[in-house]
C-alpha cells in the first residue's frame, strides 16, 4: 500500500496528531467498519494515530462477538492487530463504557480507560479529528 | 488556509454533500485553497455520473464537477467504499477520480484543516 | 478547537456527548438537523442556554431559515452564521471535530 502510493503534496517528516473518535456501534451501520481501515492507512503513514472509543463504539470492542448468524465478517480481532501497526494508543471513555454497563474485562483489546474530562484534553490536543 | 474536506454521505439521503458544497464555495469565496474533496462510505455516490436528479432539483454531482474545474480541486472517490458500490471508472462523473484512501490521510497532513461532513 | 454537530438533539444523543467532551470554551456550531436545538422553547432549550456560559454557540443562518425558524426565535446566547461565517469559525478556532 505504503510503495503504491504517489503522494501530490509534500507532507515528508510532517506529523500529525490524527485522533480517531469512533462512536458508532458495529454491524448496524458500515461506519466502525470503514474507518478501521482509516485507521490502519493513517498507521502506514506514520502519523501519531490515536484511537478513542465513546458512545456506542465501545460496542466495537465487546468480546464473544460472533457474526455467522448474520453472515457478516466479524472485523473484532482486527483492533488486536492495531498495536502490529503501531497504533498503541487506544483510549475508552469511562462515561460510555459504564452507561453500557460494560468493564475493561468485556473488551477484545486492552485500553486506556480515561474520564470524560481527560479525553476531552487529549481531543484539545489533535490535529486531525475524524469522527464517525 | 488549505482545507481539505470529507465526504461521508451520497448526494440525495442526507444533506452532508449540499453542506460540504456551500462550505467550500464559501471558503473559495473568501480566498481560501480548498487542496482536495474525499469521498467515503455513502459519499462516493456523489461521482456517480449515472445520477439522473429531476429536472428541479439541484445536481450535486455535476455542481462538484463544475466547482472542481474552475477551482483545480482534487474530488477523489475512495476506491474500496467505491468498488463496494459499485462506483468504477467508467461510470465516473468529470472532475472525479477513484483512488485509495492515503488520498485522504494525505489532504489530513497536508492541509491546515480537515473538515468533515457526515451523518 | 471548533465542535460541529448536525443532529436534531431530539433524535439523536450527539449534541449531549458534545457537551460532555468538548473542552471547556470550544467553540459549537449547530447546522443541519442541529438547528432545532438552537430554537427557544424547547425541552433542549435550557441544556444550550447552560452550554451557552460555557462554551461559545453559533448556529448556522441558512439551516434555520430553511426549517422555518427566525433569528429571533433563537436562544438567548447562540450566533447566528452564514456559510461565510462558518469558514470563519474554522480559520480561527483551529482543528474541527465533526460530531456525526
Amino acid at each position: 500500500m505504503e510503495d503504491e502510493f504517489e503522494g501530490t503534496f509534500d507532507t515528508e517528516g510532517v506529523i500529525k496528531k490524527f485522533m480517531f473518535v469512533n462512536r458508532k456501534a458495529p454491524y448496524g451501520t458500515i461506519y466502525a467498519l470503514e474507518s478501521l481501515e482509516t485507521v490502519l492507512i493513517s498507521a502506514a503513514f506514520e502519523q501519531d494515530t490515536s484511537v478513542a472509543f465513546v458512545d456506542d463504539g465501545v460496542y466495537q470492542l465487546k468480546k464473544g462477538q460472533d457474526t455467522t448468524g448474520i453472515n457478516m465478517k466479524n472485523f473484532s480481532p482486527t483492533y488486536r492487530a492495531l498495536e502490529g501497526y503501531d497504533v498503541e494508543k487506544l483510549y475508552v471513555e469511562k462515561e460510555s463504557l459504564e452507561a453500557r454497563g460494560l468493564t475493561e474485562d468485556d473488551l477484545v483489546v486492552d485500553v486506556e480507560v480515561l474520564s470524560a474530562e481527560e479525553l476531552s484534553e487529549l481531543m484539545d490536543e489533535q490535529d486531525v479529528v475524524l469522527s464517525a | 488556509m488549505k482545507f481539505g474536506i470529507l465526504v461521508n454521505e451520497g448526494p440525495f439521503t442526507h444533506q452532508a454533500s449540499d453542506s460540504a458544497y456551500q462550505f467550500v464555495k464559501a471558503a473559495l469565496d473568501k480566498g481560501h485553497e480548498v487542496l482536495r474533496v474525499f469521498f467515503y462510505h455513502d459519499g462516493v455516490n456523489n461521482g456517480n455520473k449515472l445520477s439522473e436528479p429531476q429536472a428541479d432539483d439541484r445536481n450535486l454531482i455535476k455542481l462538484w464537477g463544475e466547482l472542481a474545474k474552475e477551482h483545480k480541486i482534487d474530488l477523489v472517490v475512495c476506491i474500496a467504499a467505491a468498488l463496494r458500490r459499485g462506483i468504477k471508472d467508467d461510470i465516473l462523473a468529470d472532475g472525479f477520480r477513484i483512488s485509495g484512501l492515503g488520498q485522504l490521510v494525505e489532504v489530513g497532513i497536508a492541509a491546515d484543516r480537515l473538515v468533515t461532513f457526515g451523518d | 478547537m471548533m465542535h460541529t454537530v448536525n443532529k436534531s438533539p431530539f433524535e439523536r444523543n450527539v449534541l449531549d456527548s458534545c457537551l460532555r467532551l468538548a473542552k471547556k470554551g470550544s467553540v459549537i456550531l449547530l447546522y443541519e438537523d442541529a438547528v432545532y436545538a438552537a430554537a427557544a422553547g424547547t425541552t433542549a432549550t435550557d441544556t444550550v442556554k447552560a452550554a451557552s456560559n460555557e462554551y461559545s454557540f453559533y448556529v448556522l443562518g441558512p439551516d434555520l431559515a430553511a426549517r422555518g425558524i427566525t433569528e429571533d426565535q433563537v436562544v438567548d446566547g447562540v450566533n447566528v452564521v452564514d456559510y461565510g461565517g462558518f469558514v470563519d469559525l474554522v480559520v480561527e478556532h483551529g482543528p474541527v471535530q465533526s460530531w456525526l
